[in-house]
């Protein structure tokens, strides 16, 4: 009699199981959820996912956004629930959100699971997560758009790696993405899309993505072209010793404005366009 | 217990050798270990070093050991000025609200240069280094404003524990609204000697020859203080304004610092007490020794923050914890020890 029980809990439990498949997707905490149909109300609080539920075509579902996500521009019209250190939860809440996407370092996602919301957590840091991301989101989504979308994106890479003349081919690059200065190393996702244009970073792999180094280092490595935000450049030549760096003499300094600067420091859909930017300004201050 | 003249010339002489030593070390790590820099490892002699190197040394190297050395010895002096002016031993020149103001400064500037172009030009020309000696001397003029002036100690250790407190939540609130600065600023508050160059070396020890003499003469008055602040008025000192030009000397000091280095832990606290552990001096001894150790502490990080990962950089103010906090634990330990074996002999 129990064992009869027990193979009729089993089946129906198999056959629930596979009657409810509906969708199932994996975040990047390692996290498979379920879900009984693709999801109508969407709010994303990190800019990258953002752009890649977009990408995707799903723009229309999305129905909250956090602060900084400002791409496609019509985004910037949705209901903010603010930004990464300060989300307002209750906000999210009351969207009713079917899920909400966030980045894995967020502190929202207990919370928002403890209140029933499913959240889905990435933060690709390479360009294959950024790949699997998508993919993910395309379950989730039941675009269907990743493959090609992706295709797109290695074409673009392919395209910003002609941009750059033959004599700027395997230059040495410094990237800084803070002053303090913290920098886009070989093993970041800025420091593949670096290899891929086809340049050199003087920042290799053994010492992380983002690795604070001695300012003194890149004078010793002398880069050919130096990347960095706009807001910091001025300041360059004021660094103790930094007047012999050759690249500053000649002005190589590619100075990215906040605009385009979101597009090199993001890993979501836009990678290969950041790559043609990054592209595009190296060849014009090598030139000179 | 060294005789303060012996101690003297000891940190005087490890100042000379680390800014020797300095010149070898930086992002190729300990050069005279691996035989990069100008130590001919096969012969033991000396190798030239081409042009571009000797300016890394006068121009990178030098300076930054210089200016690590002045801005220890500044925060040793504010430290020690700071623990007799208010007669405790965890005073630390920090306690005025500099800190805190320092970084409000910092963060104002940074979160302003991204919210308009046209704020660029005005604020880059301020620089990082004047908000932060600015928002430094503005916190302590603030703490003394509450304190109704400097009275009472108590009363103006409260105002800056206050005015730290609000300046530290204004600053994280703005952090909340522009999160890019975040790494900036989290580089500034670690502390950090990176950006030493041959000009903050000259502002650092201008300041210091400016302070230094002033907290001398003042000494007599921190000694007689020590015996009660009624002691030191039958005394005939002047207390209320030598108080106010000891703290203007703290916060001129601590904010010269602060604006080329950032916030640096522990140098300021740790400095006299490792001075006090290694001998017995007057205040006079108590200021130039702090001082010196403060300087030697910070000098000894710095080369340690260069080299011990490099072409990476470990954020000095981690070290001086370290350093300073070992050894102030190590000294009291001893000092326990010893006080131990006395009260055996007592019985």
């Amino acid at each position: 009699m129990k064992r009869l029980a027990l193979f009729i809990a089993v089946s129906l439990l198999t056959c629930s199981a596979a009657w409810s498949a509906g969708i199932s997707v994996m975040d990047d905490r390692g996290k498979a959820q379920q879900f009984d149909r693709a999801p109508q109300r969407i709010v994303s609080v990190l800019p990258s996912l953002t752009e890649s539920v977009c990408a995707l075509g799903a723009c229309a579902k999305l129905v909250g956004v956090d602060r900084y996500s400002n791409w496609p521009a019509s985004v910037k019209k949705l209901p903010q629930v603010g930004g990464g250190l300060d989300l307002n939860i209750e906000a999210i809440v009351r969207l009713k959100p079917d899920v909400v996407l966030a980045a894995t370092s967020s502190r929202a996602g207990e919370r928002l699971e403890a209140l029933g919301i499913k959240v889905l957590m990435f933060e690709p840091s390479s360009h294959e997560q950024v790949k699997s991301s998508l993919q993910q989101l395309d379950v989730l989504l039941g675009t269907n758009q990743a493959d090609a979308l992706w295709k797109k994106v290695e074409e673009d890479f392919a395209q910003a790696a002609k941009l750059l003349p033959a004599s700027a081919q395997g230059a040495k690059v410094y990237f800084e993405v803070d002053r303090t200065p913290y920098a886009a190393g070989e093993a970041s996702f800025i420091g593949q899309t670096v290899a891929r244009i086809g340049l050199k970073n003087i920042v290799g792999k053994q010492l992380g993505a983002f690795p604070k180094i001695n300012p003194e280092f890149v004078v010793q490595q002398q880069p050919d072209v130096i990347v960095l935000s706009e807001r910091h450049a001025a300041e360059l030549p004021k660094r103790p010793g930094w007047k012999q760096l050759k690249a500053l003499q000649r002005k190589a300094v590619c100075e990215l404005t906040a605009q385009d600067g979101d597009v090199v420091v993001r890993s979501g859909p836009r990678l290969a366009e950041g790559a043609k930017v990054l592209a595009q300004c190296i060849a014009r201050v090598m030139k000179k | 217990m060294m005789r303060p003249a012996t101690l003297a010339t000891w940190l005087i002489g490890a100042a000379l050798l680390l800014a020797l030593l300095g010149l070898q070390v930086g992002s190729d790590g300990f050069e005279i270990f691996n035989c990069k820099g100008l130590v001919n490892c096969a012969s033991f002699g000396l190798q030239s070093a081409d042009a571009a190197m000797w300016q890394v040394m006068i121009d990178i190297r030098l300076p930054r050991s210089l200016g690590a050395w002045a801005a220890g010895a500044l925060l040793g002096l504010s430290g020690a000025l700071a623990q007799g002016l208010f007669r405790n031993p965890l005073a630390d020149p920090f306690l005025l609200g500099s800190a805190s103001g320092a970084t409000l400064g910092v963060v104002i500037l940074l979160a302003a240069l991204g919210i308009s172009p046209m704020a660029l030009n005005a604020l880059q020309s301020i620089g990082l280094t004047g908000a932060a000696f600015a928002g430094a001397l503005g916190a302590v003029s603030l703490t003394l404003l509450l304190a109704q002036g400097v009275a009472s100690p108590l009363r103006l250790l409260l105002a800056g524990v206050v005015v730290g407190v609000v300046l530290g939540a204004l600053s994280s609130l703005l952090l909340t609204l522009a999160p890019e600065v975040m790494l900036a600023v989290q580089g500034f508050m670690l502390g950090s000697t990176s950006f030493l160059g041959w000009s903050a070396v000259g502002v650092l020890l201008a300041t210091l020859i400016v302070c230094l003499p002033i907290a001398l003469l003042a000494a007599r008055t921190l000694d007689a203080l020590q015996l009660g602040a009624s002691a030191a008025q039958s005394l005939g000192l002047p207390l209320a304004s030598i108080r106010l030009l000891l703290v203007a000397v703290i916060s001129l000091a601590t904010g010269a610092a602060v604006a080329q280095t950032g916030l640096i832990a522990f140098v300021g606290l740790a400095a006299p007490h490792l001075v006090r552990g290694l001998c017995r001096a007057q205040h006079r001894g108590l200021i130039l020794l702090s001082s010196l150790c403060g300087g030697v502490l910070l000098q000894a990080s710095d080369l340690l923050a260069r080299g011990l990962a490099a072409p990476r950089e470990l954020p000095v103010g981690v070290l001086t914890a370290v350093l300073g906090g070992a050894y102030l634990l190590w000294l009291m330990r001893k000092g326990a020890q010893r006080e131990q074996m006395s009260h055996k002999d007592m019985l």
